[in-house]
């Protein structure tokens, strides 16, 4: 799918707007959410969210609390169909097929578009069962042997397999947090999903594993579309593409109020409200 | 700013210097917390004390034959050989009680033990006149004989043929002995077999059926006024007294499925007709009544698994029953065993509705399928407290210590159990 710019300034900065990469060469779309409101109950959380994420790029999303980003990214996997009162208006379009259609399935959406979130939750199981689960309950075909291999290559990928491959049988509960938060991205990876979301992946990590995970996503998107949430604006501005600049009206409902590449956002932001933010000045 | 004496004046007026009050109420609120727990032990070990108290003691006996003029070299009765035993028996009873027992089992197959016995029933004939704990036994030892004497005086028993003994009466046999109306030779194998097949059904029945709501209204009801209501009503059946759950028992397991529970519609007839108050009808009269407590209990350890954990599963594409049946639930048994432990402590000490499904009193043989009629060890304890005879209080709190040391057994197998599945977790 090609991705159409649109560089039109808005009439009214306050109002949601069709906003696309600016930049996409020879990018396709992985994931593009249009119109998409989530709502808790009768709150709208989140409005009208148009918002298209190139494939093998890193989107960070930012914004201030409270202002939905974890929400857009948890609409993209349907997580948020495990809070019962959550409920999506709008599409979400994957392979140019709308995720929230009726016969969707939102385990099979998930098993494609994994998901690495805040605090690392490795499974209380050995370091090999927790890459291994994901694809056995996914109905992996392969011997003991192939199971080997991927529960290695998965380690690899993740930037772990020298440290823990000699403890494999060890609880994954026994790794550090930067390790145990390695050991959740390379879980995510093994059942092979086309984008990997990250909701504050770092925010439970010292300075150095925070590192390591970053050069790790610059790594994995050779393969991989990652789409991050993060509080961090240095962090935006070091790993990201592209970057969505989320924020609240005056009903507290978030909506994408910016996005563009990072180098834009960061250097030559369009609205004042953006530079505001990412300057501190507010937020 | 605890060695600091005077109050800081650096915050103004705002704060004042409460300090030395704080440290004073949570003084006293620690001295009533102790005090409480104190409180608790004090009366668990009087409770024990009690009941240890009435189970050890000496016991004035009148016999009909003085088992010392039984044997000939002044040997005691119970060090007899089975020989002796056996002379002494052929010697004293009659021709046609000897044939009797002979029928029964050819004396000469009969253990020491039995022919023991069986010389104590048939010849000594042993009565109890007076009981004394273990607290007048060990302080007052020197007082027992004149009080014997004077009881046996208002009983109008000649206090000469009065032998004061030291009774152990929670001894093998009484573990080993079936129900009988004597004290001396009564027992608890009946009720120790009656109670631990009405558990087995209990937990058989109760244990999948709790988990099983359990996991349904925690992991997939949705929350709808229906479910609430459901809810609400299994709160409120986990308080529910036991005598009500005796009731629906009645009604519904002894009277109208009376053909199951009696065994009938199996083909299964027994010595005599149960009317369906058999031990398929306690156990299942006994799950109903544990089966809240299991779900509440249930609940509250699916409900303890974090989400993190349901959320790693279902990120990685798993579907609801396997993230439920793969990480939700091993890391939940432990807290569900936990509830299952106290509902089955909760069932083996329960009196009220066994009485009214019409649990037996008085059975001499082993149940030997879950179609027989039954006693349980409370109901036994509850019967013979209500005997007058000082030497049933003994057996009763012997029963006690039985059913005390029967609940920490199976508690201490489910807490191994426990613990085994978490320590298959980490």
């Amino acid at each position: 799918m090609k991705v159409s710019i649109k560089l039109e300034t808005p009439k009214n900065p306050t109002q949601p707007m069709n906003i696309t990469p600016e930049k996409s060469e020879n990018g396709r779309c992985a994931i593009e959410a249009k119109n998409l409101s989530v709502y808790y109950s009768d709150f709208r959380a989140v409005k009208d969210v148009n918002l298209s994420v190139e494939v093998q790029k890193i989107t960070a999303m930012i914004g201030p609390s409270g202002c939905g980003k974890s929400t857009v990214l948890r609409a993209f996997n349907r997580m948020n169909d495990l809070i019962p009162s959550a409920h999506a208006e709008g599409d979400v379009l994957f392979h140019g097929q709308n995720i929230y259609a009726p016969d969707v399935d939102p385990i099979q959406v998930r098993r494609r578009i994994g998901m690495v979130f805040q605090k690392p939750n490795p499974f209380p199981k050995s370091i090999y069962e927790n890459i291994a689960w994901g694809a056995r309950v996914n109905g992996f075909k392969g011997n003991k042997a192939d199971m080997d291999a991927l529960v290695e290559e998965s380690l690899i990928s993740a930037a772990l397999w020298d440290e823990v491959k000699d403890k494999l049988q060890q609880s994954g509960l026994s790794l550090s947090g930067g390790q145990q938060q390695r050991l959740c991205i390379a879980r995510a990876i093994a059942v092979k999903p086309d984008i990997v979301l990250m909701d504050e992946p770092c925010s439970a990590l010292d300075p150095i594993s925070t590192l390591k995970i970053e050069e790790l996503m610059r790594e994995l998107i050779k393969e991989y579309t990652i789409i991050i949430v993060t509080h961090n604006m240095q962090q935006a501005a070091r790993v990201s593409d592209y970057t969505a600049f989320f924020t609240l009206d005056e009903r507290r409902a978030g909506y994408l109020m910016e996005f563009g590449t990072a180098t834009n956002i960061f250097t030559n932001p369009r609205e004042k409200v953006t530079e505001d933010y990412i300057t501190g000045r507010f937020g | 700013m605890r060695n600091s004496a005077a109050p800081s004046n650096t915050n103004g007026e705002l704060f004042g210097y409460n300090l030395p009050a704080r440290h004073r109420s949570g003084a006293i609120w620690r001295m009533f917390f102790f005090a409480a727990t104190i409180f608790g032990i004090i009366a668990l070990s009087v409770l024990l004390w009690d009941v240890v108290n009435d189970s050890f003691g000496y016991t004035a006996f009148t016999y009909k034959v003085d088992p010392a003029t039984l044997t000939t070299d002044g040997k005691p009765l119970d060090e007899a050989t089975s020989e002796e035993l056996i002379a002494i028996l052929e010697k004293t009873l009659r021709p046609n009680r000897l044939n009797t027992l002979n029928d029964e089992k050819p004396l000469e197959q009969r253990t020491q033990d039995e022919l023991y016995e069986l010389v104590l029933a048939e010849i000594v004939q042993p009565k109890v006149v007076a009981v004394w704990g273990l607290a007048d036994s060990l302080l007052r030892v020197g007082k027992i004989p004149t009080e014997a004497s004077q009881i046996a005086s208002q009983k109008n028993i000649d206090p000469a043929t009065i032998s004061i003994v030291f009774v152990n009466w929670l001894s093998r046999g009484f573990v080993a002995s079936p129900q009988s109306s004597n004290a001396l030779y009564a027992g608890v194998r009946t009720a120790i077999m009656g109670s631990l097949y009405i558990i087995f059904i209990t937990i058989l029945v109760a244990f999948p059926i709790g988990i099983g709501a359990s996991i349904y209204l925690q992991e997939y009801a949705q929350d709808t006024p229906i479910n609430r209501m459901i809810q609400t009503n299994i709160n409120n059946l986990a308080g529910v007294p036991s005598i009500i759950y005796g009731m629906l028992g009645l009604t519904i397991f002894v009277r109208g499925l009376s053909p199951v529970t009696s065994g009938a519609v199996f083909g299964y007839l027994g010595a005599d007709p149960n009317y369906g108050r058999t031990i398929l009808s306690a156990g299942l009269t006994m799950a109903l009544l544990v089966l809240p407590v299991i779900i509440i209990n249930g609940q509250e350890a699916i409900k303890a698994v974090p989400n993190s954990l349901r959320e790693a599963a279902f990120g990685v594409g798993a579907s609801k029953w396997q993230t439920v049946w793969h990480h939700v639930l091993p890391n939940a048994i432990p807290g569900i065993l936990t509830g299952t432990i106290l509902s089955m402590s909760r069932a083996i000490g329960e009196t009220a509705p066994l009485i009214i499904i019409g649990a037996s009193t008085y059975i001499t043989y082993n149940p030997d399928s879950v179609f027989s009629k039954f006693t349980t060890l409370p109901i036994q304890i509850y019967q013979w407290t209500s005997r007058p005879q000082d030497e049933f209080r003994a057996i009763a709190a012997a029963a006690i210590i039985v059913l005390l040391a029967l609940l920490l057994a199976l508690n201490a197998i489910a807490i191994v159990l426990r613990n085994r599945f978490s320590r298959r977790l980490i």
